[in-house]
């Protein structure tokens, strides 16, 4: 047993652990049904193109194929995400290479293939945009010509193929680049990184008698699910349920996927249960990237090193649909001024359609983007300013009570604390020996990022042996939040975490949650949690206060469910309280807390914000990151030897799963930085649709030392400080690893991946 | 359409002959057709490793291998190591130390660590990064996997 006072702050194996590593633990394609039905996808062999009819008689005529559905079966308007430009399969017109075009069911995965393939469109090719430079151009082929009918929740953009642009700003940035000594100024291009989880994207539908439908899914939200199924089925949400399986992993890349709402389709129209599994091949194709960027920066400083001004302009590649593309051009924005103190900023943005993959959520969120353009500039200044690049940062750097760019206020802040962390922490270590023919340097980044957004609840039950059941909407996709919430009940209880139960996921039960996304879980729903845990307790206090005739400011919660009277051995247990409530008085103890972000919003007088597409954000982190490199100067590569995480988390819920984040958060930020790209031929079709094409980081990748720094500055919001860590880790990689070629060769990289043909060029051009 | 040919395996020890086509994965036959979901398709192409399992004690790629070239060969899956010592000790190592995240490379992991562990009882850093590089993981980074196989091999040689 756990000991109960130290239920947070102390890492126990997660609660799933064991059964992930007996190959116990169920995910979606793992799933068996009687009489089940296998989907297969045919998807789109053009870039741009008008769909004017569909042969299905073929696909209809071999035996076994339940159903089938393509866009001439939908009606009604269109689904995505706040600008609803999708269908789940497509509609009158395609828009990428890989877009789904119709799925079959059938009794067999050959069977559904061989269908899948023997249906036939006529298409009406049109000219394609596969480029920021291409879908702006003068007369440019437009993606979504019907733009203007349909629903947003937000305007900006609907104008040829810009779906949204907006502009955030604070202070006069012309009058301030004239008050400084030093200007930087330049471009940067990011590419697209795939989320490559390692469990491709999937789902089962099942339907019952009445036809309500329930989904199995890998997913990030159960209520996302449910809601988007609903809305694409025309069917209403009490009509469908939504139950999450083990995920195995998303990173934002499950957050919305079109085939939860193909395979309901198909269960309903057959009346079968059905499983769509996707390859690794159409995961790569059909789903989601991190959005390509072209960032320009400008950012200029007194000799002293005081900054004064940044003007910012981003362009994202958004692909062939919205889907987040809004609020990942809004985020990137916010994050563009960096945690400094500069009072004049302008940050404009556009996102444009091209006839591309969509590209959406993916863990950072925009800010990955606009961090490696920010932090880049900060050593660029620092060298032009003769001033050491940690010490820029420090005299720069956020505090406690300065406000966010948007002029939301910042109660707690340790920037300076972990800056100097990383700092020490690599003067410290020991030197590692010079390698010939490397040249070795080192690099430092900084970010902050936020982890309070949307709304969330829980639900804690008293059972009557005195057991507490939890259940959240939180969706657990491999970062730990299961165990986290549990840990987090369990304290605020002074129980032991065995005596809590936790529910898995299912719309039809689970309080309402947004998304496991925003690095927010641990702060929003782990706040829902402390908040109904405590009223749970008060309860129970109240309910002990009756049965030992005295005050409840008299009680006390004791280790391992039981309630004492201060000063005096004699107690209450939990159990005994659980029965009077049932049997005797009071009724169940069931409490659940549900709230949505609360914190202090934009401040309009400070920041002119021009829209932005969500209402309120905060709880921001603050982290700093160190590496040190090693570039082979005859083949440009780049090794990272050694890293530096600090990172605050508010509070350490459970400290091995902080540092997991923390290094696994790196390591995918060092395979944007160094190899990761989705590229396209001239035709539009992905060339990297294999994990053999695509690299991702392999544990021979993997720096030696990656140290985790967690520092803990309590958010006062929370009942137990707790804020995110999800995401920042891998914000800090790009730039850190940039400046470290830099120090090291003098080259400075200013693409991503930071490949070693692009590093010997750089070196080659040097001045 | 192939037809289905005879098979005989031992897979976790017990006996099984099966009828199975010419085209059927080691994989597919393990999941589909006998339940056994530990080992993950994460790729189903030879790259990521999730569906490592051993025959005759070797890890191999159940995607890439076919059922019928199996004739004879004893087959382990995450499932049926369970009661093997060295097993044991790479999963407490891997659920104490925080090696597993989503868990979908885990049991792909494991499969491969005993295998090297199996042949050397007490390997360097580089010699885990060797025997583990054909796995990838998206989620941990590495370094928790890493030290918990070391720690794994640690407490078997006490
Ligand atoms: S599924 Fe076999 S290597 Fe990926
Ligand atoms: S734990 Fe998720 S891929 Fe390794």
């Amino acid at each position: 047993m756990s000991d109960p006072v130290r239920a947070i702050g102390s890492s126990p194996p997660r609660l799933e652990a064991g059964d992930k590593a007996i190959g116990r633990a169920q995910y979606v394609d793992d799933i068996q049904r009687p009489g089940m039905l296998y989907a297969a996808l045919l998807t789109s062999p053009h870039a741009h193109a008008r769909i004017l009819g569909y042969r299905l008689d073929a696909a209809r005529a071999i035996a076994g194929v339940k159903a089938i559905v393509t866009g001439a079966d939908l009606s009604g308007s269109r689904s995505g995400g706040i600008i609803k430009d999708e269908s789940m399969v497509a509609r009158g017109k395609v828009r990428y290479v890989g877009e789904i075009v119709a799925a079959v069911a059938a009794s067999d995965p050959q069977t559904a293939s061989r269908a899948a393939t023997a249906i036939e469109l006529d298409y009406e090719p049109l000219d394609a945009v596969l480029t920021i430079d291409e879908a702006l151009a003068p007369g440019a082929p437009v993606l979504h010509e019907e733009s203007a009918s349909y629903v947003k929740a937000i305007q900006g953009g609907g104008h040829g193929n810009v779906v949204f642009e907006t502009t955030v700003a604070e202070g006069d940035v012309e009058r301030a680049f004239a008050q400084c000594d030093v200007i930087v100024e330049n471009t940067w291009q990011t590419q697209a990184q795939h989320n490559a989880y390692l469990e491709p994207g999937g789902c089962v539908a099942d339907v019952d008698a009445s036809g309500r439908i329930t989904l199995y899914a890998s997913c990030q939200s159960v209520h996302h699910v449910q809601q988007r199924v609903a809305e694409e089925l025309g069917e209403p949400m009490a009509r469908i349920r939504a139950i999450a399986m083990r995920v195995g992993g998303g990173f934002g890349g499950k957050h919305a996927s079109n085939i939860h709402s193909i395979a309901a389709w198909l269960a309903r129209a057959a009346r079968r249960p059905v499983k769509l599994v996707l390859s690794r091949m159409q995961d790569f194709e059909i789903q989601r990237s991190r959005h390509p960027a072209r960032i320009w920066m400008k950012t200029g400083a007194r000799r002293d090193g005081m900054i004064l001004a940044r003007d910012v302009r981003i362009t994202l590649d958004g692909g062939a649909y919205a889907d987040e593309s809004p609020p990942v051009l809004a985020f990137a924005l916010l994050m563009s001024r960096g945690p400094y103190r500069i009072a004049n900023v302008r940050a404009r943005g556009q996102a444009v359609y091209t006839n591309k993959l969509r590209a959406g959520s993916f863990r950072g969120f925009g800010n990955p983007q606009a961090s490696f353009a920010g932090e880049s500039q900060i050593d660029e200044l620092a060298s032009r300013l003769g001033i050491n690049p940690v010490e820029l940062r420090l005299a720069n750097a956020m505090r406690p009570n300065d406000t966010a760019f948007g002029g939301q206020p910042v109660a707690s802040c340790v920037l300076r604390e972990c800056i100097a962390r990383v700092r020490d922490a690599q003067r410290e270590a020991p030197p590692l020996a010079p390698r010939n023919g490397r040249r070795r340097g080192v690099g430092f980044a900084v970010m902050s990022h936020i982890s309070g957004l949307m709304g969330t609840a829980a639900t804690v039950q008293l059972r009557t042996d005195g057991s507490i059941a939890l259940s959240t909407g939180c969706v657990d996709i491999g970062q730990g939040s299961d165990t986290a919430m549990v840990q987090i009940c369990a304290d605020a209880l002074s129980v032991p975490i065995e005596r809590v139960s936790y529910a898995p996921q299912d719309s039809d039960a689970s309080p309402y949650n947004w998304k496991t996304a925003g690095s927010r879980s641990t702060y929003m729903t782990g706040r829902a949690v402390a908040v109904a845990s405590l009223e749970m307790r008060d309860r129970m206090l109240a309910h002990a206060a009756d049965m030992m005739e005295c005050a409840v400011v008299d009680l006390e919660l004791r280790p391992g469910g039981v309630v004492g009277l201060k000063g005096v051995p004699k107690t209450v247990g939990f159990r005994e309280i659980a029965m009077r409530s049932l049997f005797h008085s009071g009724g169940p103890i069931v409490v659940t807390h549900g709230f949505v972000f609360d914190g202090t919003g934009f401040d309009p007088k400070r920041a002119s914000i021009h829209q932005l597409a969500f209402a309120n954000l905060g709880v921001y982190t603050f982290g700093a990151q160190c590496v040190e490199v090693d570039v082979d100067e005859g083949t440009g590569q780049v090794e990272v030897r050694r890293a530096w995480c600090a990172h605050d988390v508010g509070r350490a819920i459970n400290p091995v799963s902080c540092e997991g984040q923390i290094q696994g958060g790196f390591v995918q930020g060092m395979g944007y930085a160094l190899v990761e790209a989705m590229k396209w031929n001239a035709e539009g079709w992905l060339i990297t649709a294999t994990l053999a094409d695509y690299k991702v980081p392999g544990v021979l990748d993997c720096p030696p030392e990656i140290h985790p720094i967690i520092l803990e500055d309590p958010d006062p919001t929370h009942p137990v400080g707790a804020k995110g860590i999800g995401e920042p880790s891998l914000v800090g990689a790009a730039p850190a690893i940039a400046n470290a070629i830099c120090n090291a060769t003098g080259a400075r990289l200013r693409t991503l991946p930071m490949t070693p043909e692009r590093v010997l060029n750089a070196m080659d051009s040097r001045s | 359409m192939s037809r289905d040919l005879p098979v005989n395996l031992e897979i976790n020890g017990a006996a099984v002959a099966l009828e199975v086509p010419l085209t059927e994965t080691l994989l597919a036959t393990l999941r589909e057709r006998l339940q056994l979901t530990g080992a993950k398709r994460g790729c189903n192409q030879g790259v990521c490793g999730a569906c490592t399992v051993t025959l005759d004690g070797v890890a191999v790629r159940a995607c890439l291998s076919l059922t019928l070239n199996c004739e004879g060969q004893k087959v382990a899956t995450i499932e049926g190591v369970a009661a093997d010592p060295l097993i044991e000790a790479l999963q407490q190592a891997f659920v104490d130390g925080g090696a597993l995240q989503c868990g979908f490379c885990t049991p792909g992991q494991l499969i491969a660590a005993r295998a090297l562990l199996s042949q050397n009882s007490d390997p360097s850093v580089e010699e885990v990064q060797q025997g583990l590089s054909g796995n990838l993981c998206r989620c941990t980074g590495y370094r928790k996997i890493i030290d918990a196989v070391l720690s794994a091999a640690r407490s078997m040689r006490k």
